[in-house]
């Protein structure tokens, strides 16, 4: 046991922490985009609704819920402490600023991860917490004919304080009760100052994973001539564009649709 | 030329430092920086001054003694030289220069511009070798080698260990010199029998030394003298997590 802990007390292992803790964020950001596409379809929230309420309700994704709070924490904590270890290996500074060619964003990946740390902080407080353990989010009904496929929608008040989501039909009309995170979602993003956050905290994602994602296959020590090209295209333009404008438009979006409402 | 210098300087380890401002008058454009500095202590023993301390050696850009934070980089601001084949044309009159020793913990200041690099040695020492049988001459081309591995081999060799590497990283990183010493064995058939123990032994002396670590932003790369690359560090990375985690390093502990 103690060889693990002095592999993975050294300088590299504590890379391969930040790489594997990393790069396991990054699959994360991919199913939660997935996902959060369903607020983009016109439906009410129904769908968004029933994903919102899948994901805190199926065993198997509450315990990878968990890895992944870990894997943040960790994420975060280990950046620190490299970071104090890499300012003591140098107690005395530059009077001249280094002018070494490197890109902005490998330089400021603390800076980018303190953003996004703080979003995060905002962002799970307001709907993950309020979600999870208090009554705030209010429920909604929406009822499916399953002949015609039409539903429609009403607000509901559960008669007990722990009810959570049910589905029941009748007569041949669909009934799911949920909790209405979609209505939470579009009354944050009515709010200038959420969206902004939103949207700078996005910026930074993009940033911290340019440089973040092609760096851990290098902690990996996974670089060859003819797949280091095609991580780096991933890093740029999967990771560091498409997954950021991603998340970016739905506040942005939402902002907009609540403007015209 | 005329130039006004601003150099650092220190007495020794325990006194503070500070920035001392020269000018440096009367310099030709072919001169190299080295021999600037020579003219500027010229005329500082003249006036019974102390004169500016600095690392030198071969002065043809191989022996990897001389360093100097040239205006924010590492051996002046021309890539792939060393400061001694930095010639004063690059700079122009009237330009004011800012010359800074290594900035590293494990870099102590010796004398004004001179740092103590003997962290380096202790690294090489615990594993930058190999083992060769004595005896009689080997045939030449007896092993064969392909030529890419071993132009590859050659390329991470040619490090001068001169620290440019720790002096342009902003965590004082010794990675890129490391790995181009574990590299330089670990690629040649020659390097095989300890190629897992001289990665781990020389990365625990490179953390015992108080390096800070990598983040791959690759100033080092862009800095060194030698045209070391990134893939150095990530071939050392490859290295040392498979023999930490995937090789046995001992044979079979004997319970009999």
């Amino acid at each position: 046991m103690s060889e693990f802990k002095q592999t993975f007390n050294s300088s590299l292992g504590k890379k391969l922490i930040m790489a594997l803790t990393g790069l396991f964020l990054c699959t994360f950001i991919i199913v939660h985009l997935g996902g959060n596409l369903l607020l983009f379809s016109n439906d009410n929230g129904y769908g968004f609704n029933l994903y919102a309420n899948f994901l805190t309700h199926f065993p198997p994704i509450e315990v990878v819920a968990y890895i992944l709070y870990v894997a943040i924490i960790v994420h975060a904590l280990y950046a620190l402490i490299l970071t104090v270890k890499n300012r003591r290996a140098r107690p005395v500074g530059y009077a001249v600023v280094n002018k070494s060619p490197a890109s902005w964003s490998s330089k400021n990946m603390g800076l980018l991860g303190s953003i996004l740390f703080f979003f995060l902080v905002v962002h799970m407080s307001d709907f993950w917490y309020k979600y999870k353990f208090t009554n705030d989010v209010a429920f909604k009904e929406y009822r499916t004919d399953l002949a015609t496929n039409q539903t429609t929608e009403s607000d509901y008040t559960p008669v007990s304080p722990t009810f959570e989501h049910s589905a029941t039909v009748e007569n041949n009309v669909e009934i799911v009760r949920v909790k209405d995170i979609h209505a939470k979602v579009a009354h944050s993003f009515s709010n200038i100052w959420y969206v902004i956050l939103y949207v700078v905290a996005m910026g930074a994602l993009s940033f911290h994973l340019l440089h973040g994602f092609q760096s851990a296959f290098r902690t990996l020590g996974w670089v060859h001539r003819k797949y280091t090209p095609i991580v780096e295209f991933i890093g740029t333009w999967l990771f560091a564009v498409i997954i950021p404008l991603g998340f970016a438009a739905m506040p942005v979006v939402y902002y907009f649709m609540s403007l015209s409402k | 030329m005329n130039l006004t210098l601003k150099v650092w300087r220190q007495k020794n380890a325990q006194t503070a430092g500070k920035f001392v401002t020269y000018q440096a008058e009367g310099i030709s454009p072919d001169m190299s920086f080295l021999e600037m500095l020579d003219v500027v202590n010229e005329s500082l023993i003249l006036k019974n001054d102390e004169p500016i301390h600095f690392d030198h050696d071969c002065r043809e850009g191989i022996c990897g003694m001389c360093s100097l934070y040239i205006n924010g980089h590492p051996h002046g601001p021309k890539r792939a030289i060393t400061t001694c084949q930095l010639h004063m044309r690059t700079f122009h009159d009237g330009q004011t220069i800012t010359i800074e020793p290594w900035r590293a913990a494990p870099f102590p200041v010796i004398k004004d511009l001179a740092v103590d690099r003997s962290a380096f040695d202790r690294i090489q020492q615990a594993g930058g070798y190999v083992s060769v049988n004595t005896g009689g001459v080997p045939d030449a081309n007896e092993i064969l080698i392909p030529k890419v591995i071993a132009d590859e081999a050659f390329n991470s060799a040619t490090c001068i260990g001169c620290g440019a590497c720790v002096a342009a990283c902003k965590n004082a990183s010794a990675m890129l010199f490391v790995s181009a010493k574990v590299s330089q064995f670990a690629l040649l058939p020659q390097g095989q029998p300890e190629r897992y123990s001289r990665a781990q032994s020389m990365v625990a002396q490179m953390d015992a030394e108080g390096f800070g670590n990598c983040t791959n932003t690759g100033a080092c790369e862009a800095e060194c003298p030698k045209e070391i690359s990134l893939t150095n560090i990530s071939r050392m990375n490859n290295d040392y997590l498979s023999a930490k985690l995937f090789r046995e390093e001992h044979a079979h502990e004997n319970n009999g």
